[in-house]
Order: structure tokens, then C-alpha cells, then sequence
């Protein structure tokens, strides 16, 4: 690093040797005021020559997200920061066992992408953010619900909250309407009466049961809760599954599987359904964006039966229809730890600072076009809302009401082992493969026992 | 060094090196065999050692306790196999490994054993076949479990398509969608990978049987599968038993297959011990619950490698 550059770094005096210069450089810091004083003074921090940040994130399911990160700010952030930021991106799936060896070596990526409540398990071994988070949340009109719970450990931010995937039913519109819905479905009784209809005409509701992180769960918690089933009371130590509500989900979630669905869904993975869609095999699917993205950035590939783009034929609705105790989504909440073991705390906080600077988040907000948004509230009044097109502006505000696994207690460690052995995803695949309702709901409650009652 | 002193006329005899008498002191130190022995076995001792012994002890400390990702928890004695003995998800996985690891050994013995006897018979191209057969063991076990997967997927499946353009189904198998099919897709696929290795062993099993044996066997007037059974089964048996031994091992404790395919499900119905660990272990942090898990699968192993030793032993003896 050339330390009189134009960026603005701590400059070197000639005959400084590297001790004085870091404790220069040290000082210089904490005199402009920390995190807070570096982007109040557009200044870059300076940090030892050659040194290194290594952030793991999923691989974007919209690809033109993570061009941006690693083509464009990502080298911008090096030189802004004065130090080598390399971005990797593996599968969602392969970064739990990344951050799992990276713990127990203690030695790793210094930032890993974060999903659902993942600080909640992981606590022990992330850096505290709290003074980057709250100094964003002030800034930006304060973070979604969804994160007190789930980034939150005693009161501390042990997560930075980053951005939201929000899940909306992606749908034909000429199919519904051919069958008498002029708008999706407000109910799930409204649902099940036109995708009864539909699927006689060979075009099925698609939905998995099959063991994936995304869309499997994120249908099978809203369903429960809509109908005013809930994991464990508000204490989180009594398991509530076996209520009334919890049945009265299984037995709908029979006859909708039977009538409705895609009876295939029970082995998709969260890849399924977007080919399904787009292979007209289905009329609607729970999803994040990408069905109507990548149908509108491939129209010339994806077409409808009529041989149009099949992009014009599809409409969002922002959540799940009603049960009988109301709507409550289960979005795909992310953010970014810092790890304990890392020996570039400071430099990972001052990236992530610089991350969410509003001008170098907006540019990777406007890529993801609201497949992705933002973990505060203020983004939902950036004038990308109103550019974009229609179906994809349901997910401006979609992320106000998402919930989170272990409702109606707090989101700990416990709702995550519940989350990962798929327990309530597994209660409605037991029940739709002929179990009875009662002695699926009984098997969960047993599970779930074993879980937070222990 | 033609003879010394007293050697016959034309005969070369021997004689120490006249160095020999000045050897360093490293080969003087060479020169103890028991020296020599440790210092030779010490690499592959360390090696086992550190991928073996170490995460094998670590994994009975880490079962016996309560360590989570990131704690490193304190001793719960057979807490973790007692909690997940009354798991009725774990009873499942239980099941399921020795389901799996049964079928699909007996599959891949039987038709491994019949593509053995066909490759060891002469026609044109044998090599090219031999060959070809071995691909499905060379190619990574997570690439072709990909394509099976789309060959079983419950939209697309070319399977499926076959058999309905044939007119033999009107509608859509649920390969793996229900859960029994699921399993049995898993067995299959897992027979189709690990035939080869029954296949090409159990060749060069054959191989060393000697011909004679068969033709005599035939003028005594034994038909095929009298020289089957009389002569090449027991010749073949030793090499058989280690190969259905390897076999058991490796399907028991398998992890890739299953999770590419099925990620264990629909409802846990595919789920094996080693998927199961691993989600525990790894996506719920419960480190010492996922070890438990892993470690049921010792004693089981154990049993198997003992008989084989036994047996091993005990040809060795006859």
C-alpha cells in the first residue's frame, strides 16, 4: 500500500520504522473517532502493508449481485480500506460446515455470511458489531423486526444485519384467471377452491416438502402460524405445537397436497419449483424473485404456451393467503459475523461500515432489482421502487411482517436444531404421505420436546 | 573382485569391502534392524496417528460430551447416545443405514459376481469393456449422483418420460417423492457406483483360477453351475469376503449419495447414520450429539472387521 496515495491514507513519514508507523496509525484512527470518524472524515484507515480480508458469502441466486460485489466494490473497498478485501462465494448450503471447521481450527474466513439466526449459534465465536449496527439502524430508520430476535444475543448485535430475500408467490396470471381468480387467492380456502380447479387442468400448485433451506420451511412455519399453530409458548420452554391450530394446518395441508399440488414437490430441492415454472409444468410456486427475474433477463428462452414471454404472464402476491389467525411470512433473513478468531477485527469492521455506506450498499441494492432487500427500513423509500417493475415491487414492504423459527418464543439455538431436523416441514410431508393429522402433529410435539424441554 | 587366496581356478568369490571395515556411524546405526524398523515405520505411524488416531479418540471425547460449535462443553458420560437413542428420527437413520447397506451389498455382490464371469470369458473388445465398466467408480460420486438425480426428478425425469412414450405407465412415478421409492432409487444408485469394484476384484479372483480346474471338472461331466459352485465359488470365496467386507464398510458409513439425492428425505425416510450426524453436528452446532451419532456406527463396523480378520486368520492358518 502506497501510504501518501490520493486515498487519503495515514501518510508514512520517511525514516519511520513499522512499529512507529502502526502506533501512528493507531492513534490517527482513534483520533478521527472510530468507524464512525473514518466515514465522517471519507478517510482510509491505515493498516499494516499487504494486509488481508476474507469474506464468504452464498452464491447469489440473482449471479449479476455478486458480479458487483467482486468486480466492482470489492476493489474498491481494498483501496478505499487500504487493504486487500477478497470476496468467495460457495454454496448456501456448504457454509455452515465452513464456519463449523473455521471454529473449531480457529482459523478461517474473517467474515461469514449469515442466514436466519444463525448469531444466535454461532454467538461464543462472532465479534460484537453493535456499535456499526446501531450507528446503520440510526441512520436508516432502525432494522426490520425479524432481527432483534435473531442477530441479537443478550442485547447485543452479534450479527450485521445485511438484507432480506423475501418470498412471494410467483403465479400465472392468465392461468388464475381462466380458472375465475382475477387476484391471487386472500385465503387458503380461496386458494385451495382455484388450484383445485387448476390442477384438473394439468396445472398444479408447486410446492416442496423435501429437506431444502429455503422454500420448504419458509411455506411450512407461514402455514403453521396462519392457522395459529406455534412451536413453544412466548417463555420458549413449554412446546405448544399440539394446539388445535397446529391440526387443523395438517388436515388443510392434506386436502390442499391431494387436490392442488404437485405431488412431486416432496423431493424438490429449492431449484424445483423455478423450472418447473418456467417449464409451464406449474401455475404458482412460493419464491423468492428469481422465477419472474430470470424469466424476464432470458424472455427470449422462457416463453409461455402462446409462445410470449413468459415474464408478462407473472405476478407476485407478497405472502401466503390467510389462515384463520392471519398471514405471517418466514423471510430469508442474512447479515454478516465477523469472527472471533480473526485477527483483522478492526479492518472487518470498518469494511462492513463501508459496506453499508449508503452509496456503496445502493449500487448493490438496485442489481438485486428486490429479490434482495434491505435490512432497514429507509430502503423502502428509494426511488428504485417505483422504477422497477410491478411484480416485483410487492417485496418494497413484504419484509415488515416476517417472523422467525421458534415463534412464540425467541429465536435461540434450540429453534434452530427444530429448523434444521425439519421438524415442522416433516410433520406436514408425514401428514400429506397418509399419516393421520393428530399423529403427525403428536410426532412433532415429541420431537420438539426432546428439543426445548430438555 | 576375482578370488583371493586359495579360491579355486574360475570361481569369484566375495570378499569384504575394503571400506566396509570404515563404516560411518549413521550406517552403523542403520545396521540395527530394530532401529531401522522403527525409523521405517514412523512416517506411516505418524500419518495414522493423525488422521486416525486422533480424530477417532476426538470423536469419543466429543461424544461424550456437550461441545457445540464454538464450546467447548464439559463431560455428559452416554447423555448424547442415550438422547438419541430415544430420537425417533435417529431410530429411523438406524434403520435405514442397515436397510441401505444390506440391499445394495447383496445387489452389488450378485451383479458384480455376473459381470465378472461374463468379462472373464474371450470376445472382441474385452478390454474397451473392462475399461468402460469401471466408470462408474472413477467418475466423483456427488457428479453422477447429480445425474441421477435428474434422471429420478419428479418434473423431468427421463425415466419417467421412457416409460410413459412406451405406453408401460399412464402416470408420473414418484421416485424419489415417496419415501420407500426413495430408498430404493438410493439403493440402486449406489449398486450402479459400486458394481465395478465387485465386478474388476472379483475378475482378478477368477483370474487365478487355473482353467485345468474347470476342464477337469467338465470331463467328470459337471455342468455350469455345478463348476460354478464346486470350483470356482470356493477359489473365489476369499477374495469375495474382503471385497463384501470393504463394501459393507463404506456403505454403512456413506454420507455423499444421500445427500445429494435425497438430502435424507421425504420425512426422513432416506436418511442414513452418516447424514444424519452431519446434520446435527454441523447445521444444528450440537457437535457431541453429532459424534454420538457417528459413533453408533463403531461397534457395527467393528463386528464386520473382526469377522473378516477372523476369517482372514483362519485361511491363513489352514
Amino acid at each position: 500500500m502506497d501510504s501518501s496515495d490520493t486515498n487519503g491514507t495515514t501518510p508514512t513519514p520517511k525514516g519511520m520504522d513499522r512499529r512507529d508507523f502502526l502506533k501512528t496509525a493507531g492513534v490517527a484512527a482513534a483520533a478521527a473517532g472510530g468507524i464512525e470518524g473514518i466515514l465522517a472524515a471519507r478517510r482510509a484507515p491505515a493498516y499494516a502493508q499487504g494486509q488481508k480480508l476474507h469474506l464468504v458469502r452464498w452464491n447469489d441466486f440473482i449471479p449479476e449481485a455478486d458480479v458487483e460485489l467482486k468486480t466492482k466494490q470489492m476493489p474498491e473497498a481494498s483501496k478505499a480500506l487500504g487493504a486487500e478485501v477478497t470476496l468467495e462465494t460457495i454454496n448456501a448450503n456448504d457454509i455452515q460446515p465452513r464456519i463449523t471447521a473455521a471454529i473449531q481450527s480457529g482459523s478461517g474466513a474473517d467474515i461469514f455470511h449469515l442466514q436466519y439466526n444463525w448469531p444466535q449459534l454461532y454467538a461464543t465465536s462472532l465479534v460484537d458489531v453493535s456499535d456499526i449496527a446501531n450507528a446503520v439502524a440510526k441512520a436508516e430508520g432502525g432494522f426490520y423486526d425479524v432481527y432483534k430476535p435473531s442477530f441479537q444475543v443478550g442485547g447485543k448485535w452479534m450479527g450485521m444485519p445485511h438484507s432480506i430475500v423475501g418470498n412471494a408467490v410467483a403465479y400465472r396470471k392468465s392461468w388464475l384467471k381462466e380458472v375465475g381468480a382475477s387476484q391471487y387467492p386472500k385465503t387458503w380456502e380461496e386458494a385451495r377452491k382455484v388450484f383445485a380447479a387448476l390442477k384438473k387442468k394439468g396445472r398444479p400448485y408447486g410446492q416442496t416438502l423435501g429437506h431444502t433451506f429455503g422454500d420448504a420451511p419458509t411455506f411450512a412455519y407461514p402455514l403453521l402460524w396462519s392457522f395459529g399453530g406455534a412451536e413453544t409458548d412466548p417463555s420458549g420452554k413449554k412446546v405448544a405445537i399440539n394446539s388445535k391450530g397446529t391440526v387443523d394446518s395438517v388436515k388443510f395441508m392434506q386436502a390442499f397436497w391431494k387436490e392442488c399440488c404437485d405431488e412431486g414437490g416432496l423431493a424438490w430441492d429449492d431449484t424445483n419449483n423455478n423450472r418447473a415454472f418456467h417449464a409451464g409444468e406449474i401455475s404458482a410456486s412460493l419464491n423468492g424473485a428469481s422465477i419472474y427475474i430470470v424469466a424476464k433477463r432470458q424472455k427470449d428462452k422462457i416463453k409461455d404456451e402462446k409462445g410470449e414471454p413468459m415474464f408478462q404472464d407473472i405476478d407476485h402476491a407478497g405472502l401466503l393467503p390467510a389462515g384463520p389467525a392471519g398471514q405471517f411470512p418466514l423471510y430469508f433473513s442474512t447479515g454478516h459475523g465477523i469472527m472471533k478468531y480473526s485477527k483483522s477485527q478492526k479492518l472487518a469492521k470498518d469494511f462492513l461500515a463501508w459496506l453499508h455506506k449508503k452509496e456503496n450498499f445502493e449500487k448493490w441494492f438496485q442489481v438485486c432489482e428486490g429479490y434482495s432487500v434491505a435490512s432497514t427500513t429507509a430502503w423502502e423509500k428509494h426511488p428504485m421502487w417505483d422504477k422497477i417493475d410491478k411484480p416485483l415491487q410487492v417485496f418494497r414492504t413484504a419484509a415488515r411482517k416476517t417472523r422467525i423459527f421458534g415463534h412464540a418464543g425467541p429465536s435461540t439455538a434450540k429453534s434452530t436444531e427444530a429448523f434444521s431436523k425439519y421438524i415442522i416441514v416433516d410433520m406436514y410431508a408425514k401428514g400429506v404421505q397418509g399419516m393421520k393429522a393428530e399423529d403427525a402433529v403428536k410426532w412433532a410435539e415429541g420431537e420438539l420436546k426432546k428439543i426445548y424441554e430438555a | 573382485m576375482t578370488g583371493g587366496s586359495g579360491s579355486a581356478t574360475g570361481v569369484t568369490v566375495a570378499l569384504p569391502h575394503p571400506g566396509a571395515s570404515r563404516q560411518t556411524p549413521l550406517v552403523r546405526l542403520l545396521e540395527n534392524e530394530r532401529l531401522l524398523a522403527g525409523l521405517l515405520l514412523a512416517p506411516t505411524v505418524v500419518l495414522l496417528t493423525v488422521f486416525i488416531a486422533y480424530p477417532f479418540l476426538m470423536g469419543i471425547w466429543l461424544s461424550l460430551s456437550s461441545t457445540s460449535v464454538g464450546n467447548p462443553g464439559k463431560f455428559v458420560a452416554f447423555q448424547n447416545f442415550v438422547k438419541a437413542w430415544n430420537d425417533s428420527i435417529f431410530r429411523t437413520a438406524f434403520g435405514n443405514t442397515f436397510f441401505y447397506t444390506f440391499w445394495a451389498t447383496i445387489f452389488k455382490l450378485a451383479l458384480g459376481m455376473w459381470l465378472a464371469l461374463l468379462l472373464n470369458r474371450h470376445f472382441r473388445g474385452k478390454r474397451i469393456v473392462r475399461a468402460t465398466m469401471l466408470l462408474p467408480f472413477i467418475i466423483p460420486t456427488v457428479l453422477s449422483t447429480f445425474a441421477w438425480r435428474w434422471m429420478f426428478d419428479p418434473t423431468f425425469s427421463v425415466v419417467n418420460w421412457v416409460l410413459y412414450q412406451s405406453g408401460l405407465i399412464v402416470t408420473k412415478l414418484p421416485f424419489l417423492s415417496n419415501g420407500d421409492l426413495a430408498m430404493w432409487c438410493a439403493i440402486v444408485v449406489n449398486t450402479w457406483r459400486g458394481m465395478p469394484f465387485f465386478a474388476i476384484t472379483l475378475l482378478a479372483g477368477l483370474q487365478t483360477i487355473s482353467p485345468d480346474l474347470h476342464e477337469a471338472a467338465s470331463l467328470d461331466g459337471a455342468n455350469a453351475w455345478h463348476r460354478f459352485w464346486h470350483v470356482t465359488w470356493p477359489l473365489l470365496k476369499p477374495v469375495t469376503v474382503v471385497v463384501v467386507v470393504f463394501s459393507i464398510i463404506q456403505t454403512f458409513a456413506d454420507f455423499q449419495l444421500i445427500y445429494v439425492l435425497t438430502g435424507g428425505g421425504p420425512a426422513n425416510s432416506t436418511h442414513l447414520l452418516a447424514t444424519y450426524a452431519y446434520q446435527l453436528g454441523v447445521n444444528s452446532g450440537l457437535l457431541g450429539e453429532g459424534a454420538a451419532i457417528s459413533l453408533f456406527m463403531f461397534p457395527v463396523l467393528f463386528i464386520v472387521v473382526w469377522v473378516q480378520l477372523r476369517y482372514i486368520r483362519r485361511l491363513e492358518g489352514a
